[in-house]
This record gives C-alpha cells, structure tokens and sequence, in this order.
C-alpha cells in the first residue's frame, strides 16, 4: 500500500424519512467529506437515499463471530420473552 | 478457534455452506476459498473497470443526447459496479492498491471481450444487448453466491444491468430498422461480437479447472457450458424478431429439446486474447496504468488537503 491510497470508509444509507440508516457497502475517500460526496455516486445513482452516514472501517469495533454461540445464548434460553410462551384461553381476545 | 483443528473447521464451514448460510467477512473460512473469491471478484471488478473503455470511446460520438446521456449513465454504472466489487475483494482482506496493481503489472485477468475494439456506433448496441446480456446470465446466479459481501453487490449490479441490455437491444432495434447502410452496420457489429460473447463463459466443462470446487462452495451455482446454452437460446429468437443473422452457419434449433446447437467455438482465439495477444490488450492496461499515474498527484493533493482541514479541526 503506498502512502497515498486513501482510507476505507463503511457507508449507510436512509433509503426514506421513518427508516433506519442501513450498511450498504464501502468505498474509498480521503476524508468524511469526501466520502460522504463519493458515497453518493456510488451507492445513490437511482434516489436509493436521502441521508448518508459514513464510519472509517477502522473505527468499526465488531463482535467476534467465533464467539457469538456463548454471546448470544442467553437470548435462546429465555423463551417467556416471547409472546408464544403463554397459553391464553378461547374467549379472550385483544391480548 | 485454537480449540478445533483445520478439518473440524472445514467440516463446519461445508455444513453452513450446504444448508445455505452464508459467509460473511469475519467467519473462518479454509484459505482456498478465500483466494478462489478474491482471483474472482477482483477479475470481475477488473472487467467492470476496463469495460468502460471501449464505450467511453463513443460517448463523444453519440448520435444524439439522449444516447449519450444513456451511454454515460451505462459508463457511470460500470464504475459503480467496479467499486462494489473492490470493496467486496476488501473484506476477504485483499488490498485495493494490490489488487489494482496486479491489473496494470498482468498478474490478474478480466473478461476477454473488452480486448474487442468498438470500430461503430453499432458496436454499442451489441455489447449493450450480447455482452451484458452475457454478464446477467452469469451474474444473476451469482445473487445465491456463498460469500455474503458478494451476492449483496450482485444484487446491485443486476438491478442495474438490465437497463443497460436493454437500451444495447434498442440501439441494435433500430439500426436494423433503418436504412440498409445501418442494417448492415447492425448486423456487422453483431458478426463481430457473436463468438466473443459466447466465449465470456469459459471454457468448456470439461476444460474449467475451477468449476467443481466452486459449485461445492456454491461460489458458482451453474457450468459455463450451462450457461452459455441458457444465453444461445434466449437471444437467438431475439436476433431474429430483429431480422438479424447469428453468423453461425452449425446453428439449429432442436425441437425435441427445446434448444439451439450451436457451432465450434474457436478456443484458440480465446487463448489467445486471455495470454495477452488480443487486439486491444496492451492499448487497455496501459489507459488504466496511465490513469492512475495521472491521478497520483490528485491523490496526493487530497490527502493533503484533508490532513490540513483535521489539523484545523483540532487546533
């Protein structure tokens, strides 16, 4: 890599007003500005956005999927979070 | 991960692969896919790239505004599609430079077509109809690609490539339409690109060395040998509505079947055009080597720029 290669950025897009803003991909940009400008070339040519957010990569702290079994377990075990757990009789309605 | 040895791994990873669970950048994955996607997608980013130059050649030339408009539009998307795929190539761990520099030293293919010169404005109907009609043949299945990263940036590419056949297939409409001067134009472009579009499936099954491994790792869901039959078959009935000739004089359709056979294609000439000695090789590395020579200094300029504008910021 030489000195002049710019850094890797990871961009979101809102693709309209009421939804969340949405990894779509990564580009490269000398800065914010400047990625935020190449990101709406790349990623909005047909009025795919109306708002973009734009992270350097290396700024992206991610969890390690090799451990996601024993992160994400104690979600699994906890099956009265869910609505379907509970037995609510004939008769009873709006619940 | 130190837990398990390599074939626990690899077993792991096949079974994901199986039940159709896709990788994603920072799953373990055996080395050999890694590379197989990288040579892929980085190829495939190349061919996006050196594609824009044998229509870039036209767009000057366009015969009237709204074709140049389309045409730039056309251009513009292939660059997109180009840096999706980098990007692509950027989470498997590939550096963008690297991979860039391997074009321009050789080291790295993209597709044989664009070694073909565009000497008409007729030639832009014919890439646009046959050679992103080739490129969505191959590119739709590969939406159900393996790697996550990959089939998200196919799903971009092929929503955006049907406008660019089609706008290829009303170009190569109309000249066919028109006087017998552009009729012959038409049909002399589509001679011209007929067996090189055949040819950017591969090589026959029985000669692709990558095929097996990568339909296992559902990297490839078809053979080239699929899908070229697949693209003969849609586009022959096409030809003809127009009332335009595939040169092909084997070709006949079987009824039975329900498919088009088709002549020898000349392997010798694709050979030839991937170890280099087609007839624009040298001239489309050397437009990408001298672009991003030229483009040093921007770069250059920019990093400045933006180190000056954060030293601002904190001060």
């Amino acid at each position: 890599m030489s000195k002049n290669e710019w850094p890797l950025w990871e961009v979101f897009i809102r693709s309209k007003q009421g939804l969340s803003h949405k990894h779509v991909g990564s580009l490269r940009a000398a800065d914010a500005q400047m990625a935020v400008e190449n990101a709406r070339d790349v990623y909005t040519r047909r009025s795919e956005g109306i708002s973009i957010w734009v992270i350097e990569s290396k700024d992206v702290y991610a969890s390690d999927p090799t451990e996601a079994d024993a992160l994400f377990e104690p979600a699994d075990s906890k099956v009265y979070r869910h609505p379907t757990f509970y037995d609510v009789p004939d008769g009873i309605s709006h619940m | 991960m130190k837990d398990f040895d390599t074939a626990e791994l690899e077993r792991k990873f096949q079974e994901k692969i199986d039940k159709d669970i896709k990788i994603e950048p920072k799953d373990w994955m055996p080395d050999d896919y890694r590379q197989t996607l990288i040579r892929q997608i980085s190829q495939h980013a190349h061919s996006e790239i050196v594609g824009m130059l044998p229509e870039g050649n036209w767009i000057t030339r366009a015969p009237n505004l709204r074709r140049k408009a389309v045409l730039l539009a056309k251009v513009q998307d292939e660059a997109g599609h180009g840096l999706y795929l980098y990007s692509a190539t950027e989470t498997l761990g590939a550096d963008r430079e690297q991979t860039i520099d391997d074009l321009h030293s050789g080291k790295a293919k993209y597709s044989s077509i664009f070694n073909y010169p565009t000497v008409s404005w007729a030639d832009m109907g014919a890439i646009g109809w046959l050679v992103d009609g080739a490129a969505i043949m191959n590119q739709v299945p590969l939406c159900r690609c393996s790697y996550g990263p990959y089939a998200r940036a196919m799903v971009r590419v092929c929503k955006e490539e049907s406008f660019h056949q089609r706008q290829g297939f009303e170009i190569m409409m109309q000249l066919a339409g028109g006087t017998p001067e552009q009729k012959a134009m038409a049909q002399d472009a589509l001679n011209r690109f007929w067996w090189p579009s055949l040819m950017m499936f591969g090589p026959n099954d029985a000669e692709s060395k990558h095929t097996a491994q990568s339909v296992k790792w559902k990297i490839k869901r078809h053979t080239n040998d699929e899908l070229r039959q697949q693209f003969v078959d849609v586009t022959v009935p096409q030809a003809e509505m127009i009332g335009l000739t595939i040169p092909d004089k084997d070709l006949k359709f079987n009824a039975e079947t329900g498919k088009y056979s088709y002549g020898e294609i000349d392997w010798t000439e694709f050979w030839e055009v991937v170890k280099g000695n087609g007839p624009c090789n040298k001239e489309r590395v050397d437009a990408r080597r001298k672009a991003k020579e030229n483009g040093e200094w921007v770069r250059e300029a920019a990093n400045a720029f933006a180190q000056k504008r954060a030293l601002k910021k904190s001060a």
